[in-house]
């Protein structure tokens, strides 16, 4: 399936390793990877916070230029934190004709229009709604077997439950589990998994904001996690850069290595770790290059 | 609600125990209630205290979700126990028991009570929750333009449940946080045009390390409210009008940071890390890595940021050098920036307020946002105000220009000013009297 794909600042940013292993796993998967190349920021909330329809109508452009892409089925986007800002703007865009309107106008200018409707999934809602956990199973090359893997959805993606579309029908708060599962690993459930990693309060409140890094990754240690994985580069940010430091907030060693999600999908799609950029990590991911080198060969 | 009378059935509640004065641990105790599947979890909890178990701690009132007394976690998540169906609650339960908790953040007094004095109230009276008349004192009313008290209303709407502080991940880790409940009352003040002290809410608020900056935006508060005040969104509203009307710069870089963001984004379409953190620490400009706050701040970063470069993570020359959107993009970024900012006033849709235009709710397809099922679940006030609509006319028909940014539906077309208070009266004349609501 053709895409329009928004892949976000941060992992072209700081984890460049996610936004290689997207390109790296979308052809396995039979996605083509459209790039808005020409769209800006998300806002990530603080665009919002800032002004509110300003966050709306950069959006609103990114939407457009989305639609604008031949022949794409949907948007997709690989950041929990983009998924979030980006659903909330469309929300109101797409509640008032008016305001939809209103925010259009300043786009005219540039012959850019947003229609309303526009479908905006992460890569995760993408691989169980669109892609399917049978044709994803039928893929996997190298099964996670024995792999206990711990999800990290990020705030973003699961909260307000309304906005995000998550009801029975669409459980998109349980997707990590059954994507873990669908690879063959083990789900590791532990009190953390949809709470808040403290990013956005990181240059506000560093202690707090560490404190519940570590405190989360401490509750997947006790759980026996080798691993965790995140649609989320930000809470990446903060669990894997950010983990030395964390460690010394709740004065514990953790050393949990910390998967972006295409990177998991990778692995068992039977790519090598290093070409997923898994030895960029901070932490290194040893647990699961111990569990690949029986299979595959280490990361150099 | 068209409930049709269904035979009662059973339901196992499985309630957290605890009497800290026993000097006993907690523990879990099961009853098998017998009620009608619409009842609420509420009327279980007596059902079981009357029938089994008469020391089972609970306090309620009306048994209407308008008192906020009976706030517990329903199988994990918090909400009023008279406002939550049993089968909706067997539903959602794991095992099909409903689990029922003490709401988190607060010490439990005994089982399902937990102690509001020590945490939300004392949170709430930090605020100054009253409003402080702007003098001189008009000899009847004060007189206030209408939207702006539409505005508030959504703070307004609070009914102290404490839902909210139950779930506050920044609680959890920073007790000392204002918390979403105390900042949405917060807001209710310094959004309303009679308070004398908006400059000064904001400026204490905005210093105090736990004040609106200790938010991490988790959405928590958002998802636990029964009554739809969005707490986060009004600590959003505090943050915007702290920074860009009231031009506060703080202590604790949330002004700094808001402003390195936007201007990042202004000058590169994308953002650029490398930079964002020394301009939120040292000032919004290129030199802001060199001021001494920054400085210390790198130092202790700089074990990050050396094993980040030593992983290849980050490229010397990477953060050295923004990744930016092409030339003509960029200026149409900035076109918009100057178009939106360049108008006098913000313009902000509260749906809260505004409701959904008929014409284009439900959505359709599977698009992420305003979905058919939960985007009425999520604006349940919003079929109130469709209900004060002039009859016979759709709530888009009435839709104000878009710079206005009255609501569509809860104001009459031509209104401009509005009298606050019990005795408003619906055809309220321009000048038309308002008085403190009793907040």
């Amino acid at each position: 399936m053709r895409v329009a794909y928004w892949p976000g600042c941060v992992s072209r940013g700081f984890t460049p390793e996610l936004h290689g292993s997207m390109a790296k796993v979308a052809p396995l998967l039979d996605i083509e990877l459209v790039q808005l190349d020409r769209a800006s920021c998300c806002g990530a909330g603080v665009i919002a916070e800032h002004n509110q329809e300003l966050a709306d109508t950069l959006n609103a452009r990114t939407f457009a230029l989305a639609q604008e892409v031949q022949g794409a089925e949907l948007m997709m986007n690989i950041c929990s934190t983009c998924q979030g800002a980006q659903s909330e703007c469309q929300e109101r865009l797409d509640a008032s004709a008016s305001y939809r309107e209103h925010i259009n106008q300043t786009l005219a200018p540039e012959g850019l229009c947003y229609e309303r409707g526009l479908t905006n999934k992460n890569f995760l809602w993408l691989l169980v709604e669109e892609i399917g956990l049978d044709a994803l199973r039928a893929k996997v090359r190298r099964p996670l077997t024995d792999l206990r893997v711990g999800p990290f959805y990020g705030c973003y993606i699961v909260r307000p439950r309304s906005r995000l579309g998550i009801d029975a029908e669409h459980p998109r708060d349980h997707y990590l589990e059954q994507v873990i599962q669908a690879l063959g690993g083990s789900v590791i459930e532990y009190a953390g998994m949809r709470k808040c990693c403290g990013f956005p309060i990181i240059t506000m409140n560093k202690e707090a904001s560490l404190k519940q890094a570590g405190r989360h990754l401490g509750d997947a240690v006790e759980a026996q996690a080798d691993c965790l994985v995140t649609p989320c580069p930000l809470c990446h940010l903060n669990l894997d850069l950010q983990q030395p430091l964390a460690e010394g907030i709740v004065g514990r060693e953790l050393k949990m290595p910390v998967l972006h999600l295409p990177q998991l999908v990778g692995l068992a799609l039977g790519l090598e770790p290093k070409e997923l950029g898994l030895s960029r990590h901070v932490v290194r991911p040893t647990t699961v290059i111990d569990w690949s080198a029986s299979v595959v060969g280490a990361v150099a | 609600m068209a409930e049709t009378h269904k035979p009662p059935e059973a339901f196992t509640l499985r309630m957290r125990r605890y009497d800290p004065e026993s000097g006993e641990a907690p523990y879990w105790d099961e009853h098998t209630v017998q009620l009608e599947p619409h009842r609420s979890v509420l009327e279980g909890i007596l059902q079981a205290k009357a029938r089994f178990d008469g020391s089972i701690g609970i306090r309620c009132s009306c048994r209407a979700a308008i008192c906020g007394s009976c706030g517990v976690r329903i199988n994990g998540e918090p909400g009023l126990a008279c406002h939550t169906h049993l089968d909706h609650a067997r539903e959602s339960a794991s095992d099909g028991v409903i689990e029922i908790e003490p709401m988190g953040n607060m010490p439990v007094i005994k089982d399902l009570i937990v102690d509001m004095d020590a945490v939300h109230w004392k949170k709430v009276q930090r605020v100054t929750p009253w409003l402080i008349n702007k003098l001189p004192v008009p000899e009847r009313e004060y007189v206030v333009p209408k939207e702006s008290m539409v505005d508030i209303t959504q703070s307004m709407a609070c009914i102290q449940c404490g839902a909210c502080v139950s779930d506050c991940l920044a609680m959890e880790v920073d007790p000392g946080f204002v918390g979403p409940a105390a900042l949405a009352k917060a807001y209710r003040f310094v959004g309303d045009p009679r308070d004398a002290r908006q400059r000064e809410r904001l400026v204490d608020l905005a210093q105090d390390p736990q004040g609106i900056y200790d938010c991490t935006h988790c959405f928590k508060c958002v998802q636990a409210c029964p009554k739809d005040v969005n707490p986060m969104g009004q600590i959003m509203r505090l943050r915007r009008i702290a920074t860009a009307d009231q031009h506060i710069v703080d202590h604790n870089n949330g002004k700094r940071h808001e402003a390195a963001f936007t201007s990042l984004i202004h000058d590169n379409g994308l953002l650029w890390e490398a930079e964002l953190l020394p301009r939120s620490y040292g000032g919004n400009s290129w030199f802001g890595k060199f001021a001494p706050s920054t400085v210390k701040e790198l130092l202790s970063s700089l074990p990050a940021i050396v094993r980040g470069l030593a992983r290849g993570k980050v490229s010397p020359l990477g953060a050295l050098k923004p990744h930016r959107i092409p030339r003509a993009d960029l200026k149409r970024v900035q076109s918009i920036y100057d178009s939106v900012e360049g108008r006098g006033e913000r313009y902000e849709l509260n749906l809260y307020v505004s409701g959904i235009d008929e014409d284009d709710a439900p959505a359709d397809g599977d698009g992420t946002s305003a979905t058919a099922d939960g985007a009425s679940a999520s604006h349940a006030p919003v079929e109130d105000t469709h209900d004060l609509a002039p009859e016979g006319e759709a709530p888009s028909d009435s839709a104000p220009p878009p710079v206005d940014p009255g609501p569509p539906s809860a104001s009459g077309p031509e209104s401009e000013t509005t009298a606050v208070g019990p005795g408003a009266d619906a055809d309220a004349e321009p000048d038309a009297d308002a008085q403190e609501d009793g907040q």
